[in-house]
């Protein structure tokens, strides 16, 4: 069957049947390219997905702090609640066995200026820890560090953006920036998945801004993350008891919807991996149909084939040909079609999806792009059903009598 | 030895609850070396028994022994093998494959006898020339003429250097002029030894074999030798 006499008579039949070539290999080329598409724009939407829900930790709780608008206990209604460090510690040391870490959140814009440059920034004062819930991540340098609050230190650590407009590729570490009117040095440069915004920040000790502060003690919010073990239904349990210990502690009505806010995050999580879970399955429906309906026209087009080969056919048998090698040839010859067809297709549809990149971006399909095993293994399964397909027709073409078959007209 | 020899051959159809009768025990042989015509009206049977000796058809009954062979439950790869050692086909529709060139239509039953590629060329042009059609190798089937078209088939029987040549209605599509410009190249492939049977309704191309066979409703009413009509005298 691989003897290189079948594979001329082959190219031979291929190169003489130029319509035919084309119809099959336009089908299957045109059938993989959607599925690979397709499957890519898939992709592309669970990479938007993510990147508007994907950047921050997931186990965390927010606190904040609002006005009341119930009076309650003899406290009048709209009054302004504020937190402060002793929260901090009286979360650590009542919730200790649920949690990961604790940390303020104080945030504030000021001018930064360097040399010539200057631009507005906005300010982050916290804990070290908040390098976990914002997802951080250190290029050069150290983060914010626990000497840092003991002493309330100047340091600062600066997004990627800051020191791109400020340093204009000049090093930064230890360099001094002006931060409205005082001099803070630089100790760390970072990056956020989070996007260009998220990189335009700058962190510093909660301590050092509450110095600054008038010597205060409060802060803006409380970011608690918790252990992930705990789990969803954990994360939801906790929640309710830190805002029951809050409206204690702080005098608000249970029932008052304003007093305090808690951001649950897993709630958050939970819808949204039931909608990438949703989204999943619509992508993988399509991409299943695709598939069967490439594979439908390949069947269509081999049983076609076959079909207009059937006088062909009876003549090759009168003249001696086997049943087993006019079978043979048939199936290789479309075996090798959909093979190199499938395959530019297969290529033709990866590098549509490299090219687009982030130009559908607003259409919510950002880098759109396929696993080449996926890729692959989508194209050999159309090739075997092809061969399949191919095979049913030949057969039985192979099998009617050579009169029969020379009749045909 | 006979090259061909029938014994008691029967053939019917089945065509739903009835059935067709077509061969109704036919007794025949030829020697190697004849050129026979099978004549006779549509129905009578000349065309099936043709199928029958040509390995296309299978008879219900009797024993056909083909060269010493006898060919009798062959699947069809063992047909085919035979087809192609024993036999060659001239049809009345020439059944050329239309996408080859004439030489390539000449050399399909070499490639199929496994011959290397370049014998197979060198073979086919032998036949063309044969058949005067050596300057038409490379074009395809539609640029020829119907008279052109049976030379490539008789060029393409020849090619397999077969045992038997099977002839069915040979000239059928033809214009008289060029029925007699085949006929008069069947009559030299006769002249050179080989063994034809040429099935055909015209009494005409029937005398210009050396024996007619005459088949009416299934049986053979009439087998004779004649004198042969030579064609080349009308080209």
């Amino acid at each position: 069957m691989f003897n290189r006499d079948n594979w001329k008579e082959i190219f031979e039949t291929i190169q003489k049947n130029k319509l035919r070539t084309f119809l099959s290999g336009f089908t299957v080329a045109l059938g993989i390219l959607i599925f690979v598409v397709l499957y890519g724009f898939g992709n592309g939407l669970k990479n938007t997905f993510n990147e508007f829900f994907g950047n921050d930790a997931t186990n965390v709780l927010y606190l904040f702090p609002g006005r009341t608008s119930e009076p309650y206990l003899g406290y009048k209604a709209n009054r302004r609640i504020e937190f402060d460090n002793s929260d901090l510690k009286d979360i650590k040391e009542n919730f200790a066995m649920f949690l990961d870490y604790v940390t303020p959140q104080i945030s504030r814009g000021a001018l930064a200026k360097y040399g010539e440059e200057s631009d507005n920034y906005s300010i982050r004062a916290a804990a070290p820890s908040i390098q976990e819930a914002e997802k951080v991540i250190l290029m050069e340098g150290r983060f914010i560090n626990q000497s840092d609050i003991d002493n309330k230190t100047k340091n600062i650590v600066i997004g990627r953006l800051v020191k791109k407009d400020l340093f204009q590729g000049k090093p930064a570490l230890g360099e001094f920036i002006d931060l409205g009117g005082s001099s803070y040095r630089v100790v760390g440069v970072f990056q956020d998945d989070g996007g260009d915004r998220e990189e335009r920040i700058i962190y510093m000790s909660y301590t050092t801004r509450q110095r600054l502060d008038k010597a205060t003690d409060k802060v803006d919010q409380i970011i608690v993350g918790f252990k992930p073990a705990i789990g969803y239904e954990g994360a939801m349990a906790l929640e309710k008891s830190l805002s029951t210990y809050f409206r204690e502690k702080k005098y608000i009505s249970p029932k008052d919807p304003n007093g305090m806010y808690i951001r649950n995050v897993t709630d958050q999580l939970k819808q949204n991996q039931q909608f990438a879970g949703v989204l999943q399955i619509i992508i993988s429906f399509f991409c299943v149909g695709t598939l069967i309906a490439g594979i439908i026209g390949i069947s269509n087009i081999m049983v076609f084939v076959v079909k207009e080969r059937t006088k062909e056919i009876g003549i090759r048998k009168a003249l001696g040909a086997t049943p087993k090698s006019v079978i043979g040839t048939i199936l290789l010859e479309s075996i090798f079609i959909t093979t190199i067809s499938g395959f530019i297709g297969m290529m033709i549809g990866v590098g549509i999806l490299t090219g687009l990149g982030d130009t559908l971006k607003d259409y919510f399909i950002t880098d759109p792009y396929i696993d080449m095993g996926i890729a692959i293994a989508s194209t050999i399964m159309l090739i075997i059903f092809g061969g399949i397909a191919g095979y049913i027709p030949a057969k039985r073409a192979a099998d009617i009598k050579p009169i029969v078959a020379l009749r045909d007209e | 030895m006979a090259m061909i020899e029938i014994k008691d051959l029967h053939k019917s159809y089945q065509m739903g609850s009835n059935s067709l009768h077509v061969l109704k025990g036919i007794n025949f042989s030829v020697e190697a070396g004849e050129l026979v015509a099978i004549m006779g009206s549509s129905g009578s049977g000349k065309s099936t028994l043709l199928n029958i000796l040509g390995m296309l058809d299978e008879a219900n009954e009797g024993s056909y022994v083909l060269d010493g062979v006898p060919i009798k439950n062959l699947n069809e790869t063992k047909a085919a093998q035979y087809r192609n050692k024993f036999l060659g086909f001239i049809f009345q529709s020439f059944n050329l494959i239309n996408y080859k060139s004439a030489a390539e239509n000449v050399a399909l039953p070499l490639y199929y006898q496994r011959m290397p590629r370049k014998e197979r060329q060198e073979k086919a042009i032998k036949y063309l020339e044969q058949v005067g059609l050596k300057e038409w190798a490379t074009h395809l089937p539609s640029e020829l003429s119907g008279g052109q078209k049976q030379r490539v088939a008789i060029a393409r029987a020849m090619a397999a250097e077969p045992k038997v040549l099977l002839a069915d209605e040979p000239t059928g599509a033809l214009d008289s002029k060029t029925s007699y410009e085949v006929m008069d190249l069947i009559q030299k492939i006769n002249d050179a030894g080989n063994t034809i049977l040429v099935v055909t309704h015209e009494p005409d191309i029937a005398d210009m074999c050396k024996r007619i066979v005459h088949l009416k409703d299934g049986v053979i009413v009439e087998d004779k030798k004649v004198k042969q009509v030579r064609a080349a005298q009308y080209v």
